[in-house]
């Protein structure tokens, strides 16, 4: 995997979840979904979400790493959870902002 | 593109935007379906941007996604200039592709535009195209995704340039998806070429709201429709907000139970207006928004609860809290500095700086005014205090410089603001032989007062080098139409008749 800037966009190769990174940490850090490596290409690897890595992705949420350093926001949705460096990434909560426009 | 993608995917069949004139409406999935036809008109037009003239309809929302489908900046114009500006900026933007109403459309035939439609062409082949699907969109953040005519107070028009990045960081620091539950409905009554036209746009599409458009506003048609529609969210610039009140004069309350929230930027709030306004929405929460075209948008807030504090506080250092445009939002940093450049403390009055993901700063064949850490200038006066609320004084530009001593206008026109029968004023620096500048001014009076009287009041409050030594009685001040005072005609005007009496 390339490295990640804000803005890079990955697919999942064995569900329908797509993500953008938000916040990228300083040092590559290998983002999972269903238990497969992300992609930054078009296609998947014909493989299925892996069993325990099966709670899903929901659309609109934040999530980051354990650290905090990592944060994607997730634009598709799918079957397969994600993960980063070896561990279950965290929802994030939503922001509490007033309305501005 | 993928705001709007991600909101169909989450409630396609919500009502996303409502012609409240034309009566018209269309829901997220169509909004999408439009975007497509119309991406895919735009890609076989041979222009390279897409130019839209016209007050809030359905047709600003789909061109707005249907450019940024076909990769091409949406560059709005203000139906409010004259034939020849227009003309002007037309051919800055050229090969354009056009959509107008109905009555400019005659006026277009320049070699500037490959391609044009009035609105309901636009509104038809979009509505009712195949919906095949066009192309994919490009993903790439560095796309230019808008161009905005900056309102050029002090000189001809800039085009500040929006990458897809800096919008899409607006939004995802400011909004949360699918915020907003079936009850909310917006209204958009700021018109489509202003930064916050757009920024309307795209945060109620990220929330999920149902969006009404008011194409001309009047004090009356707000009111009706914000009771018609049970309007719950609503963003004014000052002078809407100064004649909803005045609209409202005669009543006690405003009779909008639905209104949850008034925001309010884009110009100098004056505090009567305000504290009246939240006299008379007392379950409405208010939000004071600062922000740019060159930074997509709002950057400080001031929120609900600070407006409340501020109201309910009995000495003058609480109430004064209501002047302030706020804090940072998160993501966005602020820095106060001298002409040199150095960073100065809380309290101390400089030119603000700003550095965020959303902080574009470039202008189309100037380049970014940004410096190599980020930061941006905005050319706006202000102070922080010490909790980190900014308050405003203005335009960098309009500070008068006396004898060698800075002073800015809006320090002197909040002190005469206090003075009852002063209704509105403008101060203003002009050459003085003797002194560099000299401070002059134009008061709107709302009853009989003499210029020394005035005078003295300023005298009674202020250092003497504040005094005007000059005050002329105006019947209005000219602003913009989105309520910016156009300080370079009230000193050009004063300038003319001061050396008529000379």
């Amino acid at each position: 995997m390339g490295s990640l800037t804000p803005g890079t966009r990955l697919k999942s190769t064995v569900c329908t979840t797509e993500i953008m990174v938000i916040t990228a940490p300083p040092d590559d850090i290998e983002i999972k979904c269903g238990g497969e490596p992300m992609s930054q290409g078009e296609d998947g690897n014909g493989g299925s979400v892996h069993q325990d890595h099966a709670d899903g992705s929901v659309i609109g949420k934040r999530y980051t790493n354990e650290e905090g350093s990592l944060e994607v926001l997730c634009v598709k949705a799918g079957e397969g959870s994600l993960w980063a460096g070896g561990a279950a990434m965290k929802v994030k909560d939503a922001t509490k902002l007033p309305k501005t426009d | 593109m993928m705001l709007l993608e991600m909101a169909v995917a989450g409630y396609g069949d919500r009502v996303a935007f409502v012609d409240a004139e034309a009566q018209q409406s269309i829901t997220y999935q169509g909004l999408f379906d439009a975007a497509s036809n119309a991406a895919n008109d735009l890609r076989t037009s041979e222009a390279s941007r897409f130019a839209i003239l016209d007050v809030s309809n359905l047709a600003i929302p789909i061109g707005l996604f249907a450019s940024s489908w076909a990769g091409m900046p949406y560059v709005p114009i203000s139906y409010r200039l004259t034939d020849d500006e227009i003309d002007g900026l037309v051919e800055r933007v050229k090969p354009a592709y056009l959509v107008t109403d109905e009555d400019h459309i005659e006026h277009f035939h320049t070699e500037s535009i490959v391609r044009w439609h009035s609105r309901s062409e636009f509104l038809d082949l979009a509505r009712n195209g195949s919906a095949n699907g066009a192309e994919p969109w490009s993903m790439d953040g560095d796309d230019t995704a808008a161009l905005l005519f900056t309102s050029g107070t002090t000189g001809a028009p800039k085009a500040a340039v929006l990458r897809q990045r800096h919008l899409v960081s607006y939004i995802l620091g400011s909004v949360d998806f699918m915020s907003a539950d079936t009850s909310e409905t917006a209204l958009i009554c700021v018109p489509p070429y202003h930064v916050a036209g757009i920024a309307a746009v795209l945060s109620s599409v990220y929330s999920g709201r149902r969006a009404v458009q008011l194409a001309n506003f009047t004090p009356e048609a707000w009111i009706e429709l914000a009771r018609a529609e049970e309007v719950t969210t609503a963003f004014v610039v000052p002078t809407m907000l100064r004649r909803i009140v005045e609209e409202l004069e005669h009543e006690h309350h405003a009779q909008m139970p639905h209104l949850q929230s008034l925001s309010y930027g884009g110009g100098k709030m004056p505090l009567p207006v305000i504290e009246r306004a939240m006299t008379l929405f007392p379950d409405t929460d208010f939000t004071n928004a600062y922000g740019l075209t060159e930074t997509s948008s709002t950057i400080t807030v001031l929120g609900p609860d600070d407006h409340r504090k501020a109201a309910a506080s009995e000495d003058r250092a609480g109430r004064r809290r209501l002047a302030s445009v706020g804090v940072p939002l998160p993501g966005i940093q602020i820095e106060i500095r001298d002409d040199e450049g150095h960073v100065l403390g809380p309290h101390e009055h400089g030119e603000i700086y700003v550095r965020g993901e959303q902080v574009s700063g470039e202008y189309e064949g100037i380049g970014r005014l940004t410096d190599d850490e980020g930061w941006f200038p905005t050319r706006d006066g202000g102070f922080l205090d010490d909790e980190g609320y900014l308050f405003l004084e203005g335009r960098a530009d309009d500070v008068i410089v006396r004898g060698g001593e800075n002073m800015s206008p809006g320090e002197i026109e909040d002190v005469m603001l206090t003075h009852d029968a002063v209704g509105d004023v403008a101060i203003v620096g002009v050459p003085d032989e003797e002194w560099g500048e000299a401070v002059v001014g134009v008061v709107v009076l709302k009853h009989e007062a003499t210029v020394g009287s005035l005078q003295q009041w300023v005298r009674d409050r202020m250092r003497s080098s504040r005094v005007p030594e000059r005050l002329e009685f105006w019947d209005e001040l000219p602003y913009n139409e989105t309520g910016k005072l156009l300080r370079r005609e009230v000193r050009a005007r004063l300038t003319e008749s001061m050396e008529k009496n000379a």
